[in-house]
């Protein structure tokens, strides 16, 4: 079976966010970048799909040339391809970003590439928009299912888990399908040195995409209100037991 | 009219839609128009009266013999069918999987734009929305446009506020028309959680660990101390990502949102992205090697030290306690 993913490149943030003067973007000076979460395990998933069943796996990102390490990174652990929908950088809002994947896939389409699943993450770690995957979907008539934490393909057709309150649901489609994915569908595998040396060595291919639709525009970037308070140290060490105890009595739960 | 989306599963109330209700009613206000609400599916009827102290006029109910399970593309063909009919200027519906799906959808199918995870709306011609980035770690002041505003709504961004009823909501039921297209995503089959032991949404009291905890059976001793306070034991990433917890017990942006009276931190950093998932806790406590921890910088309560000599000992004295107190 043929797999796309689609992911994202973002900064890997941990600390305090720093944004840039302008407070268009987090000042990424001293920052590195990465694909979410969701990501990895769709990237992680693709592989496995493929080694199970043949055929072949993709990558596909919208971004600036950076973005070719996040491709690259996803090759390095055995998808076969790399498809960059070449940006200047700039944000595209969610219907910009799902119309031009929409374009890739009926490009590869007509050169004879077929695709049984796409898979995205179910929101982008950054902007958390919830919607490209179904935006695409819709744009290619497929079913979508989101927000996935296992699945299983057989008989062409994907049995697919989602979390609900108190328990799962579960879905089952036919392929072709597309699916977002969230963090627990799999531990991720890291990339192995042969993987990166081969990753090295292929091309990736570019497309310019046209910039269509949109109608959410990013004005500007803000940090939330602070977690406010003093902190009360209760000691060092186990003999700060009794003193949380009481503080436990107090809060009454205990 | 705006219209809110209530949100319901089979009868049983989503209370992220009084939410959701409480901002559409603030801005049908602001507007001079009236608030409109819309429940998909079976079972929705008895619901109506616990929307009317919300403000809402009018309760669309989408009723249709395939809606019986949840199908995100046919609950989106349903709303698209009122927004035609009625021409909101807003579509409003809680930042839940359901709710962002669902508007997802109908964006999707209407052609329009759809800012998600919102926390404050202006209304214009152009919509001024601030959301959340990051999972809530940063937010964003963004333009909406489109001849329909479609947004969601951050969960707790809004807290629920009732306002007095001055009529009963009429009730229109609508049956909305299905294509088999609109039906191939529906939920076949249910797994329900076996029941016992305390949900980490629910508990009052939540521990958690971290890299900190060191090993899986390092967490013997966060859940003697989650069973002596009645709690749920969480974790940070990379204690899932290690494999030493399943995923369904992360904190954060990527895991479980966590709201308990208290959330005991033991051996996490407090990164940005574990923060989000425990800053609906009332209290927090840092069990920390390192004062510096932001962790620390970010808790009520702070134990500077070892976890693994300090969890014994905590459990310990609470063992004392119980045994000198007898039980409530
Ligand atoms: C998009 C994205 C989403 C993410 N989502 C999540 C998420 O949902 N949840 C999440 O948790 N993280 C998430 N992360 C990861 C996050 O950035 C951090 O990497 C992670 O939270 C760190 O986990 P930690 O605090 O356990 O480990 P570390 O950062 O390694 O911290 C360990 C802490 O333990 C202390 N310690 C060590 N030994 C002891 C001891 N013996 N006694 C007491 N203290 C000790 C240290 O001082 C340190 O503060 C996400 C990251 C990204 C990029």
């Amino acid at each position: 079976m043929n797999v796309l993913v689609c992911v994202k490149r973002v900064p890997a943030v941990a600390g305090k966010i720093m944004l840039t003067a302008d407070a268009q973007e987090i000042d990424t000076r001293y920052l590195g970048f990465t694909i979410s979460p969701h990501e990895e395990c769709a990237v992680e998933e693709a592989v496995r799909l493929v080694a199970a069943h043949g055929g072949s796996g993709v990558v596909l990102t919208l971004g600036p040339p950076a973005a070719t390490e996040q491709l690259r990174d996803a090759m390095a652990l055995g998808l076969d391809r790399a498809v960059l929908l070449e940006t200047d950088g700039r944000e595209w809002d969610p219907m910009a970003t799902a119309a031009a994947i929409v374009d890739a896939v009926r490009a590869e389409r007509a050169a004879g590439v077929e695709y049984d699943l796409l898979l995205f993450g179910n929101e982008a770690a950054d902007t958390g928009d919830y919607q490209v995957g179904i935006r695409v979907a819709h744009a290619l008539d497929r079913p979508c299912v989101t927000g996935v934490k296992a699945l299983e393909v057989r008989d062409g057709r994907v049995v697919a888990k989602r979390e609900a309150s108190g328990g799962w649901e579960i879905f089952e489609v036919a392929l072709p399908a597309v699916l977002t994915v969230k963090e627990g569908l799999n531990l991720p595998r890291y990339p192995s040195l042969p993987g990166r040396l081969r990753a090295k060595k292929k091309a990736i291919e570019q497309i310019a995409p046209q910039r269509s639709g949109g109608g959410l525009e990013k004005a500007r970037l803000k940090p939330p209100k602070e977690r406010g308070g003093q902190v009360e140290i209760l000691g060092r060490g186990p003999e700060a037991a009794a003193r949380a105890v009481e503080i436990f009595r107090a809060l009454g739960v205990l | 009219m705006i219209l809110g989306v209530a949100e319901h599963e089979r009868g049983r109330l989503n209370e992220r839609s009084l939410e959701v209700l409480t901002l559409g009613r603030r801005l049908a206000h602001r507007l001079g128009l009236p608030l409109h609400a819309v429940l998909v599916g079976a079972d929705a009827e008895p619901l109506v009266a616990r929307l009317a102290p919300y403000g809402v006029a009018v309760a669309h109910l989408v009723q249709h013999e395939r809606l019986d399970e949840y199908a995100p593309a046919a609950w989106a063909q349903g709303l698209v069918g009122i927004i035609e009919a009625e021409r909101p200027q807003a579509v409003l519906a809680a930042g839940t999987d359901r709710g962002n799906e669902v508007m997802a959808h109908v964006a999707a199918r209407m052609a329009l734009p759809m800012a998600a995870n919102c926390t404050e709306v202006e209304p214009g011609e152009r919509y001024r929305v601030t959301r959340l980035r990051w999972g809530g770690s940063l937010l964003e002041e963004s333009w909406l446009g489109g001849t329909v505003k479609l947004l969601t709504v951050a969960p707790q961004a809004v807290p629920a506020e009732e306002a007095p009823v001055l009529a009963p909501a009429a009730v229109k039921p609508v049956t909305p028309a299905l294509a088999e297209g609109d039906l191939r995503v529906r939920v076949t089959a249910r797994i329900e959680a076996t029941r016992g032991g305390i949900s980490l949404t629910d508990a009052r009291v939540v521990v958690s660990g971290g890299r900190g905890v060191g090993s899986p059976e390092g967490f013997k001793a966060l859940e003697e101390l989650a069973s002596l306070l009645r709690g749920a034991v969480g974790c940070s990433r990379v204690v899932t990502s290690q494999g030493w917890r399943p995923h369904a017990d992360q904190v954060g942006q990527t895991g479980t949102r966590v709201a308990p009276e208290l959330y005991i931190a033991c051996g996490i950093s407090g990164a940005i992205q574990h923060l989000v998932g425990c800053k609906g806790a009332k209290r927090i406590l840092a069990i920390n090697t390192d004062p510096e921890a932001p962790m620390v910088a970010r808790a009520d309560y702070a134990i500077i030290g070892d976890l693994h000599a300090i969890i014994p000992a905590l459990n310990a004295e609470i063992r004392k306690a119980n045994a000198d107190q007898p039980p409530r």
